[in-house]
């Protein structure tokens, strides 16, 4: 028999498995001397703790905190009003992946502006954008590119393609974030009276598949805060919180991979050195919720200029800086300092239909996910 | 309610019922209407009564083509009501250059399926628009049924049901997105489409005590569960690992990161049975050709008034919600 693709999940959502992990946590957790909390930097993993029910599973000794790690929830207003200014103009087709198209800007979201006649798309994969550009010779397309070091190879091997092909017709407007930035600044925005508490850290591990696993070295040995970096089913969640928990006890404190069958150390070399190619770190990227955090933006080499749709059309694009909603607590929920529950608006002003804050705009968002799967403990 | 209409709008989730409850039934309230069944029952509880327009990118797909889907579609409507399809109309509205040959493929789909379910086309209406105006073409279809078994009705679901399918589901929906532009994905699948009568009529002709039925159609089995927990004022239980769900549909909701259960169907329906007469049902409808995986997916409670619970088989709980938006693949 070969390998299906049900062989890749199944037995990582077994109902046993899972029961048995979570008899060995609250086992082990009686032994913890503080209770702990756990960041779970990505929405994958949000999403699958709420979905798959996780917390119901653990002692009231562990807690997650949900982190920023969504590249939806994360795109703040000034960049999504970018591509919504570039979608009306004239003969562009604008394309983006997913959820991207949901996110309301101060106009709107850019399905508001497919409503009202833009051509905005989405695809599964960048590399969809090619056949568009060559339907639409006497259209440009522009691909807003967002995501973190997941995708960004992606949008590098757009590019190189579109160079290597001489494809005269695609632009790129990048959105490209990198987790490790934003995790050093999480842990540096906890002050005295405002802790954020994290613990630890489960590590996003898709991000880790192109990026090593090497990357969050820095934060057992500068930090003292563990890392595991985890898979995103059910029992990979699991694995990893005991793996967590085994660390305190222990008095271990270290970097491990429980995503073992993908995540190495170095992560993928090609994929590394083709984005290294095309991309440089911008000296600062404004995240939704959490403000500017340095280094922790791509924009594209100066040599690639004339395909950066940010500085073709940098005389329509809007600059003005757009505040969150005063009532929106996203960026505390982000900074592990409060819960979606606590905010006033949640569920009720605020809504997935009619998203206010970052986080209740992609399923990956701690709101969102906290609306759509309840809380039935 | 948003100031445009945006495709959401259309998604049978919950932005559609907001459309729908918001704008529709506030000016046309009665309380035949108000009933929200999925065929309208009038002249005292003899006849069946329902509309459904179609458009569907590409026309013809893997499993069926726009044209048995708008006979399948009014004549499920009817069927899920109890009624056995009877007289149609089919009005449609094509875009100028559209192939005849195509046409008339359509249509012979249609009379294919007509004869499944024993109805006629009565009535039409043809209107050509000028090239722009619709994508190609749409269909509207309106049919009228004669009640077989009277009753049935999604507001009075109780704890004295059990909750069934009649087969595996989201074909249809995965189908159709694998096939859109911009998927480059390849599959076997079949969509689903196909008429519900001859599975209701058998049924019916076993004397099951049906409560209730619902073809899940936009918004898929998810939709249909919530819709009636909020109709009947009940809470419906759902074990997650008793729903039905093909290897290719599963894989197809992996990569893109979609739920089976809001996956769109053409001939998936749910229905709410007295609970002696559930098993027995199953066994009937697995005598169909497609229904080898009916099977009881839940129960009905009122631990959660008006909420679908999912429940896994490790022990935890979550709600199964109604679903929103439009249906996007994940990101990464």
């Amino acid at each position: 028999m070969g390998l299906e693709l049900k062989n890749l999940y199944d037995n990582f959502r077994d109902g046993d498995t899972i029961k048995a992990y979570a008899k060995i946590i609250k086992e082990d957790a009686k032994k913890l001397k503080n209770p702990i909390n756990i960041m779970e930097v990505c929405g994958g993993h949000t999403h699958t703790i709420m979905k798959y029910g996780i917390p119901q599973l653990l002692p009231q000794n562990i807690k997650f905190i949900h982190g920023p790690g969504c590249p939806v929830c994360i795109m703040p207003k000034e960049r999504i009003d970018h591509a919504y200014v570039l979608s009306m103009q004239e003969n562009v087709i604008l394309v983006t992946l997913g959820d991207m198209i949901k996110v309301p800007g101060s106009n709107g979201s850019l399905q508001d502006a497919r409503a009202k006649g833009a051509d905005v798309r989405f695809v599964y994969s960048p590399m969809d954008c090619i056949k568009i550009a060559n339907d639409n010779p006497d259209k440009t397309v522009i691909f807003f590119a967002i995501g973190f070091e997941t995708t960004t190879p992606m949008t590098a091997v757009l590019l190189d393609t579109v160079i290597k092909k001489g494809i005269s017709n695609i632009l790129f407007h990048i959105n490209h974030v990198t987790v490790p930035e934003a995790m050093r600044a999480l842990i540096d925005s906890g002050d005295d009276n405002a802790k954020n508490n994290i613990d630890a850290f489960l590590g996003p591990s898709h991000v880790s598949v192109i990026s090593g696993s090497k990357i969050y070295e820095e934060f057992p040995r500068d930090y003292n805060i563990p890392v595991v970096v985890a898979g995103f089913e059910p029992v990979d969640v699991m694995q990893s919180i005991s793996m967590l928990v085994k660390q305190f006890i222990q008095n271990r404190c270290e970097l491990e991979v429980e995503y073992k069958r993908l995540v190495n150390y170095d992560g993928n070399i090609k994929a590394q050195d083709l984005v290294q190619m095309y991309f440089q770190k911008a000296s600062a990227f404004k995240w939704r919720g959490l403000g500017n955090i340095a280094n922790s933006g791509l924009k594209l080499r100066n040599e690639y200029k004339e395909y950066d749709a940010e500085s073709i059309f940098k005389n329509v694009l809007p600059l003005e800086e757009i505040q969150d909603h005063k009532l929106c607590i996203c960026g505390d929920i982000l900074r592990g300092m409060a819960t979606p529950l606590e905010c006033t608006i949640f569920g009720t002003a605020c809504k997935p239909t009619s998203p206010i804050g970052s986080c209740m705009v992609s399923s990956e968002g701690a709101c969102a996910a906290y609306y759509k799967y309840g809380n039935l403990i | 309610m948003n100031k445009n209409i945006s495709l959401a709008c259309g998604n049978g989730g919950e932005e559609n019922n907001e459309l729908t409850s918001k704008v529709f039934y506030k000016a046309f309230k009665n309380e035949i209407l108000q009933r929200n069944e999925d065929a309208a029952i009038i002249h005292n509880g003899e006849l069946a009564f329902s509309t459904d327009s179609f458009t569907v990118s590409p026309l013809f797909f893997s499993g069926a083509d726009i044209g048995k889907l708008a006979i399948c579609g009014t004549c499920n409507d009817l069927a899920m009501m109890g009624a056995q399809p009877k007289y149609l109309t089919c009005s449609v509205i094509i875009e100028e250059g559209f192939e005849t040959s195509k046409l008339e493929k359509i249509v012979q789909s249609m009379k294919k399926e007509l004869e499944v379910n024993g109805a006629i086309v009565v009535s039409g209406d043809t209107k050509v628009v000028p090239r722009g105006s619709v994508d190609k073409i749409f269909i509207n279809t309106t049919g009228v049924g004669e009640v077989l078994k009277h009753g049935i009705s999604s507001n009075n679901i109780t704890e004295d049901d059990l909750i069934v399918v009649n087969r595996d589901i989201g074909c249809h929906g995965a189908t159709i997105f694998v096939a859109r532009e911009g998927i480059e994905m390849s599959s076997a699948l079949e969509s689903d489409c196909e008429s519900l009568f001859p599975q209701v009529k058998a049924l019916i002709d076993a004397d099951i005590k049906i409560t209730a039925m619902r073809d899940a159609t936009r918004g898929g089995v998810s939709a249909v569960l919530n819709e009636w927990a909020k109709q009947s004022n009940i809470c419906i239980e759902v074990d997650e690992d008793k729903i039905p769900v093909s290897d290719e549909v599963s894989g197809i909701c992996e990569i893109l990161g979609f739920e089976a259960s809001t996956l769109a169907n053409e001939g998936t329906f749910v229905l709410a049975i007295k609970k002696e007469d559930a098993d027995k049902a199953v066994e009937i409808l697995k005598t169909f050709a497609n229904g080898s995986r009916a099977t009881i997916i839940g129960k009905v409670t009122n631990i959660h008034l008006q909420k679908v619970i999912l429940n896994s088989t490790w022990g935890t709980k979550r709600f199964l919600d109604t679903p929103s938006g439009e249906l996007l693949p994940r990101i990464c």
